[in-house]
């Protein structure tokens, strides 16, 4: 998993894109119900850190 | 009031009362062998806890290929789930048992063989459960209802295979095993897997329960003894007698008409309307094809679109290629679209999609989801 942030045009982060390991990339919610964010979470929690967003 | 009364041959008896009114009823049994349901032994109403069980939809596709990662990837709400156990083909295929009523069925189909799996290799295939969906069940009561899977299995590779419940909430898992015992011929099979009179489920929007489908397992699975009451979950205790369904390129297997109801007997296949089935998959799997926005940038847009069913959690979005149109000049395509959510719910969703050229700012677009160089949005809120 290759996880980047993504923010809007005020700098809040909105959301998190992953590429998967199939190779497609999705936008991920900010929803702890939503499981590709759970995953997020837990990578984060291994002490991984995401990509910072594009300026 | 008038009765009859027929006593079971060791204990038990069965008693058949007439009404207390005027008049004559009459009551006739069906011409056929088998049991009679009642809303003491089965769930009236919708019966079936698995959506599209009968694997007619298809929404992602229905084949992919050299498969050897998990997740969702052909026939919806049918989780693919591998650990290191071969290459796999995974389709919607048309072969389905004669006489059945069904069209389709799920095929798995090796392409690169694993003949001796490490202790941690797994092949399954999973279908997860809210826990809202299933409190009906009882169960962490006395009350707690008994679970009969049927389904119609085909494969080349006979011998045992295992299925079973995992209550996610709590940790614990029943299986039960079955025999495939003849190769390339359809064959139905029934399992009850008793109520959980202990621990229950919570009651929301998550996973609580999934139903598994063994097709190999390592050691770490099947060095125990399988586990068939509700326990605490001791993996070597799961998948016991497994046979390895990896272990040749020649192996395949087919299933469909899968049923989960409430009971200790199969009743028949529940048919749900196309219509129906398909809203109950798009609760966790949407494929948008329309939309309107506006531009923000020459290479961005924002396009809101609306989910058509309001969808589990949340969801995720993904695109390949994207076409937009202003609906007076010109149609715009980004071949290697991008896409950022900036505001979301379960029902509706604001997306920044990029990869174009020569958009103008402020102008309104609409979505070309379907048709030449298009492809929808998708939106996932699976378990």
């Amino acid at each position: 998993m290759n996880y980047k942030l993504q923010q809007d045009n005020e700098n809040n982060v909105t959301s998190i894109q992953v590429t998967k390991d199939d190779g497609t990339v999705w936008s991920i919610p900010l929803d702890k119900d939503n499981v590709d964010y759970q995953e997020y979470l837990a990578w984060v929690a291994k002490g991984n850190t995401p990509e910072p967003a594009d300026e | 009031m008038s009765s009859i009364v027929i006593q079971g041959d060791t204990s038990g008896s069965i008693t058949v009362e007439a009404p207390s009114v005027a008049g004559t009823h009459t009551l006739t049994l069906p011409k056929a062998t088998g049991n009679i349901a009642t809303d003491a032994t089965v769930g009236l109403g919708t019966k079936n806890l698995i959506i599209n069980g009968d694997m007619r939809i298809a929404q992602r596709g229905t084949s992919a290929s050299g498969l050897t990662s998990s997740g969702y990837h052909t026939v919806d709400r049918m989780e693919f789930q591998i650990g290191s156990m071969g290459t796999w083909t995974m389709s919607q295929d048309s072969d389905v048992p004669t006489g059945q009523g069904f069209g389709k069925s799920f095929k798995l189909a090796c392409t690169t063989a694993d003949a001796s799996p490490a202790a941690s290799d797994s092949l399954a295939v999973n279908y997860k459960m809210e826990g809202q969906d299933i409190q009906h069940l009882a169960y962490g009561t006395a009350s707690a209802k008994s679970l009969t899977l049927s389904f119609w299995v085909k494969s080349n590779k006979t011998g045992t295979y295992i299925n079973e419940l995992v209550n996610t909430d709590v940790g614990k898992q029943i299986s039960k095993s079955y025999t495939i015992s003849s190769a390339d011929t359809w064959e139905k099979k029934t399992m009850t897997f008793a109520g959980d009179t202990v621990s229950g489920f919570t009651n929301d929007n998550n996973l609580s329960m999934y139903l598994r489908f063994y097709f190999g397992a390592g050691t770490d699975l099947t060095s125990g003894t399988l586990n068939t009451s509700w326990a605490t979950t001791v993996n070597a205790n799961r998948a016991v007698g497994q046979v390895n369904l990896a272990d040749s390129t020649s192996n395949y297997i087919n299933i469909t008409g899968v049923q989960l109801e409430i009971g200790e007997n199969a009743t028949p296949f529940e048919n749900r309307m196309y219509s129906q089935e398909l809203a109950m998959c798009e609760r966790y799997f949407q494929k948008i094809d329309g939309g309107f926005g506006v531009g923000t940038a020459s290479t961005n847009v924002q396009l809101n679109v609306v989910m058509r069913v309001p969808m589990r959690a949340n969801p995720s979005a993904s695109v390949t290629t994207l076409r937009i149109t202003d609906m007076t000049t010109a149609d715009h395509q980004a071949t290697s679209a991008t896409i950022s959510l900036s505001n979301i719910s379960s029902t509706a969703s604001r997306t920044n999609c990029g990869g174009f050229t020569g958009l103008t700012t402020s102008r309104p677009y609409t979505l070309v989801g379907s048709g030449t160089s298009a492809a929808p949005i998708l939106f996932s809120a699976e378990l």
